[in-house]
């Protein structure tokens, strides 16, 4: 139960690593690339930001279901103290 | 600009801090032990937990840090809402159930639960202390900020206010009052928040040439041969540059009225091939007998006297519209994006006598540029060639995506609730609150920036002048909860620090055995002690932007907590010397950097930022992995005696 939690933490951290890995490296090493608007008039700074924002949300739900805390109460996961 | 509080505003702020503490009061009694007072029994619901989550941390930082900036300069501010939302995802992906499976009341404990060691009680406690205090400088700071257009007082007041009624609640209650307290703010700020934002879009964009007070700003376009024989308006005589102002002939003109006498300041801006744009400036004078001028008569006492203009207009629109009538979330940003905006920058004149005057001049800029990151200085370096000022960026960005997780005020949250789903859950509702926050921010920013309410000298007051500008009851009601939020965000910090000072360090660290009932006293008496440092500290920093604060206070958190927090999560051969090298290793060095900065140079001590020792002023991208190393070093060193012994 926990490795598997912890598996899946770490992967979705991963995800989440290269998507504001990206965002960090576009604005420092290519600062213009922010002003290009591909989508609805809007530039890619502001579409990038809240795609960072609204995907954490996404991933942090996605985590939770995948923990199933839907189930239970939770205490299937608890580990005693060593 | 003039401050005069209105009694429905004063009202409705005194109505809802009594309430706060009330309840505070009423939760405190029932807390006696200090499994009570420090970790609320571990008895929260994980879904009151996680709205207080966001209570704690959308803090004065990020309601009046973020927006301010943004107000002033754009998407920049929106950089940081990024980066401490993506914080998050560390402290729920790596961090947050491991943390509630070792420990008990505090991060020490969760890093000590296998050795047992005074030596690593002593150096996270200390740690903790030392970014709790940090953290506590940006919110004091806001306080103030808040107090002043709400009641009218100095900024100082404001400080001493909240330090003195955060002492008050965390001496009388503890941690379950605490998160309630926080619950309820946390909640209230996402919910007012998104009432303004809803606003901002009613009300749409409309072109001025000045701010809500009716003032037009004048702008006048002149020849370059009338600007170098002086022959610029009819009433007007231009003032030879003296008395300090010969350095910035190149950008400023003083014109003195014939009739009425009054000099103005205009910039100079070049609008052709020999043609130039003269844009009427603001000026504010500080003498040295204390006496403060305002566009050179002296500041007055109340409305109608002389003030500043308040400003945050844009003067065209896509389409030569005038308004734009109520927008959609979406087209908000496409008309800005198309619009242009009068931005405004200061820059000082040094007097012979001894007095400074602060020009505050407009800079039309297009909503483009409004919209991408680089225009504040601490972003300028990302369109620079050098590659310190890159590598600053990153170091900056670095940081808040490592600091959130480190935070020992976010950590003891993790010890509110029952057990490690509870934890994960509360997490998840605290990233969603907290992302739809950040999402607001941008609109309240941008929001401010176009809101004609501006106080061109106080940029940490962008959002509650907002307010002030749209509905007199709405300001009130939000200031009183962004000034909850701050009591309750300082008091979780001071709450931190306390555990820190009993649990760790004395009690641990030093083997003083106490009852229980001595610990609890022992933490209050240290949380009055660490609130008095905090309300001196929060008058010195007064006029730095507190988002700026808080990445420094992250930088610290980051590089002295979390490589011992991850490694002893996930690295089976960490030793108990190696946790103690990589706090100390991680806060002596990121501290070091901070107070050697450029930035601390100009900000704090006032000497030239030229002559900084370090070369760009954000710690993290070579503290972080310092700590991590020296960590790594010193438990493969020490291995076989600790195996040993």
């Amino acid at each position: 139960m926990n490795s598997r939690n912890s598996r899946n933490g770490l992967i979705l951290f991963a995800v989440y690593l290269v998507f504001y890995g990206g965002f960090v490296f576009l604005n420092a090493f290519d600062p213009d690339s922010m002003e290009r608007t591909p989508v609805a008039g809007l530039n890619l700074a502001v579409l990038y930001g809240f795609g960072l924002i609204f995907g954490a949300v996404i991933l942090s739900g996605l985590y939770g279901i995948l923990c199933g805390d839907a189930s239970g109460n939770g205490s299937a996961d608890q580990e005693p103290k060593p | 600009m003039i401050y005069e509080s209105s009694s429905q505003a004063v009202i409705i702020f005194f109505a809802f801090v009594g309430f706060t503490l009330a309840l505070s009061f009423w939760l405190g009694g029932k807390a006696k032990s200090s499994a009570g007072y420090f970790a609320a029994h571990g008895q929260i619901p994980w879904f009151v937990n996680g709205i207080a989550f966001a209570g704690d941390y959308l803090s004065a930082a990020s309601f009046l840090g973020i927006c301010g900036m943004i107000a002033f300069y754009g998407y920049d501010g929106f950089l940081y809402s990024i980066g401490y939302l993506a914080g998050w995802i560390v402290a729920l992906f790596v961090v947050a159930e491991p943390m509630k499976r070792l420990g008990k009341f505090t991060f020490a404990d969760a890093l000590d639960s296998k050795f047992n060691s005074p030596g690593i009680k002593l150096a996270a406690g200390v740690s903790t202390l030392v970014v709790s205090i940090f953290y506590l400088i940006p919110q004091m700071v806001g306080a103030g900020a808040l107090v002043t257009p709400l009641l009218g007082f100095d900024q100082w007041i404001g400080v001493v206010m909240v330090g003195s009624v955060v002492i008050l609640i965390v001496v009388t209650a503890g941690m379950v009052s605490t998160t309630w307290v926080q619950f309820l703010k946390g909640g209230l700020l996402v919910v007012f928040s998104a009432i303004l934002t809803w606003l901002i879009l009613q009300r749409g964009f409309k072109v001025s040439q000045g701010g809500n007070d009716g003032y037009q700003f004048r702008t006048l376009t002149v020849s370059s041969a009338a600007l170098a024989d002086g022959t610029i308006a009819d009433n007007e005589e231009q003032v030879a540059a003296n008395d300090g102002w010969e350095p910035v002939t190149e950008r400023f003109l003083r014109l003195k009225n014939r009739t009425t006498g009054a000099v103005s300041v205009w910039s100079i801006e070049k609008s052709g091939d020999d043609q130039v744009t003269l844009r009427e400036s603001q000026t504010l004078t500080k003498t040295l007998d204390g006496k403060i001028l305002v566009n050179g008569e002296e500041k007055g006492q109340k409305k109608g006297e002389p003030e500043l203009h308040p400003v945050g207009f844009l003067v065209e629109l896509p389409g030569g519209r005038t308004e734009t009538g109520p927008l959609s979330p979406i087209e908000f940003f496409r008309t800005l994006q198309q619009s242009k905006v009068v931005l405004w920058r200061s820059e000082k004149v040094k007097h012979t006598d001894g007095s400074e005057t602060t020009v505050y001049f407009p800079k039309l800029t297009p909503g483009s540029q409004v919209l991408r990151p680089g225009e504040h200085p601490t972003f300028r370096g990302i369109r620079s060639d050098k590659l310190t000022d890159k590598v600053n960026f990153l170091s900056l960005m670095l940081a808040l995506f490592c600091g959130t997780a480190s935070l020992p005020h976010i950590l003891i949250r993790y010890y509110t609730v029952k057990d490690a789903s509870s934890a994960r859950k509360s997490t998840i509702v605290g990233i969603a609150s907290i992302g739809f926050f950040y999402v607001l921010t941008l609109y309240l920013g941008l929001g401010a920036m176009t809101s004609g309410a501006l106080d061109v000298s106080e940029e940490n007051m962008a959002a509650p002048l907002l307010a002030k500008g749209m509905n007199t009851w709405l300001f009130a009601a939000i200031s009183a909860i962004a000034f909850t939020t701050v009591l309750g965000t300082v008091s979780g910090l001071i709450l931190a620090a306390a555990g820190a000072v009993t649990h760790d360090l004395m009690s641990s660290a030093f083997g003083w055995s106490m009852s229980d009932t001595e610990k609890v006293r022992i933490a209050k008496l240290s949380s009055v002690v660490v609130g008095a440092i905090a309300i001196v500290l929060g008058i010195l920093f007064q006029k730095m932007n507190p988002t700026f604060l808080v990445g420094w206070a992250f930088s610290v958190a980051a590089s002295a907590n979390l490589p011992a927090l991850v490694m002893i999560l996930f690295w089976p051969r960490v030793t108990r010397q190696g946790i103690i090298a990589g706090i100390v290793v991680g806060m002596v060095s990121s501290l070091t950097w901070i107070l050697l900065s450029s930035e601390a140079y100009s900000k704090v001590y006032g000497l030239d930022p030229a002559s900084a020792i370090v070369p760009f002023s954000q710690p993290g991208i070579l503290t972080i992995p310092a700590g991590f190393v020296v960590l790594v070093i010193v438990s493969l060193l020490t291995r076989n005696e600790t195996v040993s012994a």
